[in-house]
């Protein structure tokens, strides 16, 4: 029996949903650096959101049983730092997901867009920090709601 | 050469471990909640850089040892991190400015250290300099926010930096550990980042409307590990518990 296709395998993962953000795929999320057999074993290539997300350990977890369940038994998770991720990896399709779910999606300017509850202009930081590490508080003035907003890094 | 790097990577390690559980003392005990997520936010980038560098410090070292072994089976005296970071939290106003002066140095030296002619380390400089980046942006805000405040926590921040900048000295002496990661091209001499260190906090500083106290003198001896203070060995006991109580005991 041939090798899955790397294209397909691709499609696999971004059916892997973020444990802490479920509405957005691995894929969409851009840590996922590369795909490629090398022999017989599947190489995946992972990079840390940040270094000390908790959830680093649940991805890894969730790409191995993911891929394990499609059949693939060889298989390497292997860690890259450099380049280090950036929201700019972000997916336009992962962007969407996050507005619709209550998350303002990351913007060059480095601050929120608009609400993603209202659509209202006039917000305002509570925290630089939120919930997990790859997020921000913020607060709408138009609907007074507060929402996380996706760091810019 | 291999000792003296093993050396470096438990100075750049034991600094963000030690900093790292300081601050997560906090979890649970801030002033307002979103200052309790954040300071958590921190002290976990912290713990999280700290596992890169002490990794690569075991591998280096090659003697099997890993990340957390090298935290929790040693005692003060094989620790390295700048004293500044052992230092109790006292109140908030002095644990963001212990914050803003260790952020400050931090983000100079990665800076630096991308361009180490080591791979590894210059891929954990370039990852952890977006975060500390990010860390700085927000302990220097607080300390402008603190010291222009009111009365009171203008107060506050000036006994903070009064108490604080004599530790500042010992980020920029060197030693035969410096000297050789210099000759190797791994690290840069610490003495070099003292002009950007000085433009950063001037300029914090002075928005924060603060005096930064005369005086040269400098405590020192965390990072070389010839007298660390009385309060590492309390953090110790605290942040090795479960491993001394339990030798080897695993998740």
């Amino acid at each position: 029996m041939g090798h899955a296709p790397v294209e397909t395998i691709w499609h696999w993962l971004d059916a892997v949903p973020d444990p802490e953000i479920p509405v957005i795929s691995l894929v969409d999320l851009g840590i996922i650096r590369d795909v490629a057999w090398n022999g017989d074993t599947l190489e995946v290539t992972v990079t840390p959101t940040y270094s000390g997300c908790p959830a680093t350990r649940v991805i890894n977890e969730d790409i191995e049983t993911a891929l394990r369940a499609n059949g693939i038994d060889r298989l390497k998770l292997k860690r890259q730092l450099s380049p280090a991720w950036t929201t700019d990896w972000l997916s336009d399709k992962g962007a969407a997901a996050l507005e619709q779910y209550g998350i303002a999606p990351p913007q060059p300017a480095g601050t929120p867009a608009r609400c993603p509850h209202c659509g209202g202009r006039g917000l305002e930081k509570i925290s630089q920090f939120g919930s997990t590490p790859c997020k921000a508080l913020w607060r709408c003035r138009d609907c007074l709601e507060p929402f996380d907003y996706f760091k810019c890094i | 050469m291999a000792d003296a790097f093993f050396q470096f990577l438990l100075r750049m390690g034991d600094n963000t471990l030690v900093l790292g559980h300081r601050v997560s003392e906090w979890c649970g005990h801030a002033p307002v909640l979103e200052e309790d997520i954040a300071l958590a936010n921190t002290a976990l980038d912290l713990i999280g850089q700290t596992q890169l560098w002490l990794g690569l410090a075991g591998a280096v070292e090659g003697k099997g040892r890993s990340a957390d072994d090298l935290a929790f089976l040693r005692d003060a005296w094989d620790f390295r991190n700048l004293l500044l970071a052992e230092l109790p939290n006292g109140d908030f106003g002095q644990t963001l400015m212990r914050q803003f002066l260790f952020d400050a140095w931090q983000t100079v030296m990665l800076g630096r250290l991308m361009a180490s002619s080591d791979k590894r380390v210059a891929e954990i400089a370039e990852k952890a300099s977006k975060e500390a980046a990010y860390h700085v942006e927000r302990s220097g805000g607080t300390v402008i926010g603190l010291g222009d405040g009111t009365q009171e926590s203008h107060a506050r921040m000036q006994a903070a930096l009064d108490y604080l900048w004599p530790y500042v000295g010992e980020m920029f002496e060197g030693d035969a550990v410096d000297a050789a990661m210099v000759k190797a091209g791994i690290a840069p001499d610490p003495a070099d980042l003292r002009a950007e260190y000085d433009a950063l906090t001037g300029r914090v500083l002075g928005e924060a409307t603060l005096t930064i106290p005369d005086g040269k003198y400098a405590h020192k001896g965390g990072r070389t590990g010839y007298m660390h203070t009385e309060h590492l060995g309390h953090l110790l006991t605290s942040m090795q518990w479960l491993q001394r109580a339990y030798p080897g005991a695993t998740w």
